[in-house]
């Protein structure tokens, strides 16, 4: 009960100081600034100071570590963002230097991190100190490198249970759970673009068709569609594990395909709709004609967005599946199975802080890379749609 | 009134046609499995004699058609088969009396999992409204940058990502919470709370942050048009325009999107469970899947699909109901 009190009585001195903190303003500094502040917004000030002084606190602490690399990952971060977009503005081409001129901090943030997957991902056999399936016979090495502590220097992050480096698997892991998601995002995007469009184009029967077979697939959420069918596609793999992550490739492909099927339709309708249609079909143009020369330039924008976060929710949800131990199988590295491996060592956080980091390093990958898309997309998506709120 | 009533039997007629559709794909796709459940159930070197008497006794040998009617009687009934782990342990014990039906087992972890997202809905929703009211209040302010930063990261994350960080700082680091739920019957409700708080908080914060971007779009939009500025203009404070005129013309908009997000909570629950090995239906969906006890996957993802198909017709029934103009459209 008193934990309740305390934070009902800080949250009355916070008041109190932004009530001080207007009062003070309104005597010192005339002006409609101070005058018109509503207390809602002088509180908001005060929480915030209260907020950023609570930050300096917990950072003082001796054993707040992973706080610590929390402030200091976010710090980093947003420098190098910053470096990256400096470097944007006086290197290239005058069409991107003028692109990194109108960027928020944010976007140049998700610019970066998909450019240091992307170099991974290409690069890891070259990159990665050893292989992603090599088992060494030191298991459990403790992250560092330190051999007083228990580390080895030639595994920087350790090794697993049954003795792979960890720092290996994570960046082989960018290759495999980054490039099935993209090829399956790939598979998706042809299959429900093109759909999508001669649904369009063509209307009648085979749009009512498709129209109404996505809406039953819609229906059943998408995750435990997932799961329903790699049952089945578990049963009929047997036991090879690279058919079972072709089919699981294939599963959420078709799954996702309904979701760009609606918004490629609903975009060509407003398209197939236009005077320039109307001309190319008097024209006596052809279906592929349509589709590929008039309707997808014109679409590019809308679909280009819905790509990124068509491929965030593919990338969830093979992650979600791998954790869930019937995803991206071994062993090839990815990331959600290592989560799912390494968890346990999470409870070791209070004594040996880097033994615990490392299955947090695994999902932290897979969130920076969603969250480095979707601010990348929002970006895109703001600049779109010009000035509007 | 009555063209009230006309449309929501519309939509419930709708609602009821496409959760026959759904059953149907459910059902066809489980059974496009080669081999079939006998053989599966015995394993290898089974005796054709024994295979076929499996076949008999489970129904296996009708026509596909005849399967399906009687699965979905059997659904309809509360009867949802019994499961194959559950057939192996009898054969191997030679009693019937200790296993269950699907139906059995499904009925208790149905309830725990109503309780969590009961519990994460009463945190989550109160949150997001205000938070989302702020936000659009505010928008474009430093606060609103912070909370727009925050939202999308915390949509973006995994949730098993956002899961293990919660365990880290309350569970771990400051042991404040239990970081495994282990959930009996006859618990005392503190006591039980106290076991669901941290996966409610995990699911928290990611349908939170759907929700308040959500509200915030919805109040935003209401706040661009001239009936606003109307009341703005002739003096009435913020709170008051908020309050009075604002908030009763945003319910609408605002009921639909706690309805879309607590449908979004049935796909988020599964992951969240397994985390935290809370005895709920999502667990028992993935260890099915594992195990390949095609019984009880297809109940729960059955059970899933109505539930989703439910809550997606709530809000469709909920923004008619309270938007005149939907109710008469031109």
């Amino acid at each position: 009960m008193s934990v309740w009190l305390w934070i009902i009585l800080t949250l009355i001195v916070i008041g109190a100081v932004g009530w001080a903190f207007r009062a003070v303003g309104r005597a010192i500094r005339p002006g409609p600034f101070f005058r018109d502040m509503p207390f809602g917004v002088a509180y908001g000030y005060a929480l915030a100071v209260a907020l950023l002084l609570g930050g300096v606190w917990l950072w003082t602490l001796p054993n707040a570590i992973f706080f610590r690399w929390a402030v200091e990952g976010f710090f980093g971060f947003s420098i190098a963002a910053y470096l990256f977009r400096l470097l944007g503005r006086s290197v290239g081409t005058a069409w991107t230097r003028k692109m990194f001129r109108a960027m928020p901090l944010t976007a140049a943030f998700g610019l970066m991190v998909i450019l240091i997957y992307a170099v991974l991902a290409i690069f890891a056999g070259v990159i990665a100190p050893h292989g992603q399936s090599e088992i060494f016979p030191l298991a459990n090495v403790v992250p560092g490198g330190d051999p007083a502590m228990g580390g080895n220097p030639d595994f920087p992050l350790g090794t697993d249970q049954i003795g792979r480096d960890i720092l290996s698997r994570l960046i082989y892991g960018a290759q495999n759970t980054v490039g099935i998601a993209f090829a399956t995002t790939l598979i998706a995007f042809f299959l429900g673009g093109s759909l999508g469009f001669l649904a369009a184009t063509l209307g009648g029967w085979l749009d009512q068709l498709l129209s109404r077979m996505v809406d039953v697939l819609m229906a059943i959420p998408s995750l435990i569609f997932a799961l329903l069918l790699m049952t089945i596609a578990s049963v009929w793999a047997g036991g090879e594990k690279g058919l079972l992550t072709l089919y699981m490739v294939l599963i959420i492909a078709v799954i996702d395909s309904t979701r760009v099927f609606r918004l490629a339709r609903a975009v060509g309708q407003n398209i197939v709709v236009m005077d320039y249609i109307e001309a190319a079909k008097l024209r006596g143009e052809g279906l592929g004609y349509l589709v590929f020369r008039e309707i997808l330039p014109n679409a590019t924008a809308p679909l280009l967005a819905e790509f990124g976060l068509r491929f965030c929710f593919v990338f969830l949800t093979i992650a979600s599946l791998s954790f869930l131990g019937v995803g991206i199988q071994p062993p090839l590295a990815d990331w959600g199975t290592m989560v799912r491996d390494l968890a346990q060592f999470i409870n070791f956080a209070a004594f040996a802080p880097m033994v615990a980091s490392a299955p947090l390093l695994a999902a932290g990958s897979i969130a920076l890379l969603t969250v480095a898309v979707n601010f990348v997309v929002d970006w895109m998506l703001h600049r779109s749609s010009g000035l509007k709120e | 009134m009555q063209s009230v009533i006309r449309i929501i039997l519309q939509r419930l007629a709708l609602g009821l046609l496409t959760l026959f559709v759904v059953s149907i794909v459910i059902f066809v796709a489980v059974n496009s499995l080669p081999g079939d459940f006998a053989q599966a159930l015995l394993g290898q070197g089974a005796t054709p004699e024994a295979v076929a008497a499996i076949r008999t006794s489970l129904g296996l040998d009708q026509p596909m058609v005849t399967r399906y009617l009687g699965w979905l009687a059997g659904a309809l009934h509360g009867d949802l088969g019994s499961s194959f782990a559950q057939a192996n342990f009898t054969t191997f014990t030679g009693t019937t009396s200790g296993a269950k039906t699907v139906a059995q087992q499904i009925a208790p972890r149905f309830a725990n999992t109503m309780f969590l997202a009961g519990v994460t809905a009463a945190i989550a929703v109160p949150i997001a409204v205000t938070l989302g009211l702020l936000a659009a209040l505010y928008r474009n302010s430093v606060f609103d940058r912070a909370v727009n930063i925050l939202t999308l990261s915390s949509i973006s994350s995994p949730e098993f990502f956002v899961a293990y960080i919660l365990i880290l700082f309350l569970a771990v680091l400051n042991p404040i919470l239990p970081s495994l739920s282990n959930i009996y019957e006859g618990m005392a409700f503190s006591d039980r709370l106290d076991k669901t708080l941290l996966p409610a908080l995990t699911l928290t914060l990611v349908v939170t942050a759907h929700m308040m971007r959500m509200t915030r779009a919805a109040i935003i939009n209401l706040l661009a048009s001239p009936y606003i500025e109307m009341a703005r203009l002739k003096g009435v404070s913020p709170l008051r325009v908020i309050v009075r005129h604002a908030l009763p013309n945003a319910l609408a908009p605002i009921i639909n999107v706690v309805a879309l997000n607590l449908a979004y909570l049935i796909t988020g629950v599964v992951v969240v469970e397994v985390v935290f090995v809370y005895p709920g239906i999502g667990q028992l969906f993935v260890d099915s899947v594992k195990i390949r006890d095609i019984p009880v996957v297809q109940a729960c993802c059955l059970i899933f699909a109505s539930a989703y198909i439910l809550l997606n017709l709530t809000a469709d029934i909920l923004s008619i109901l309270s938007n005149p103009r939907l109710r008469h459209p031109k």
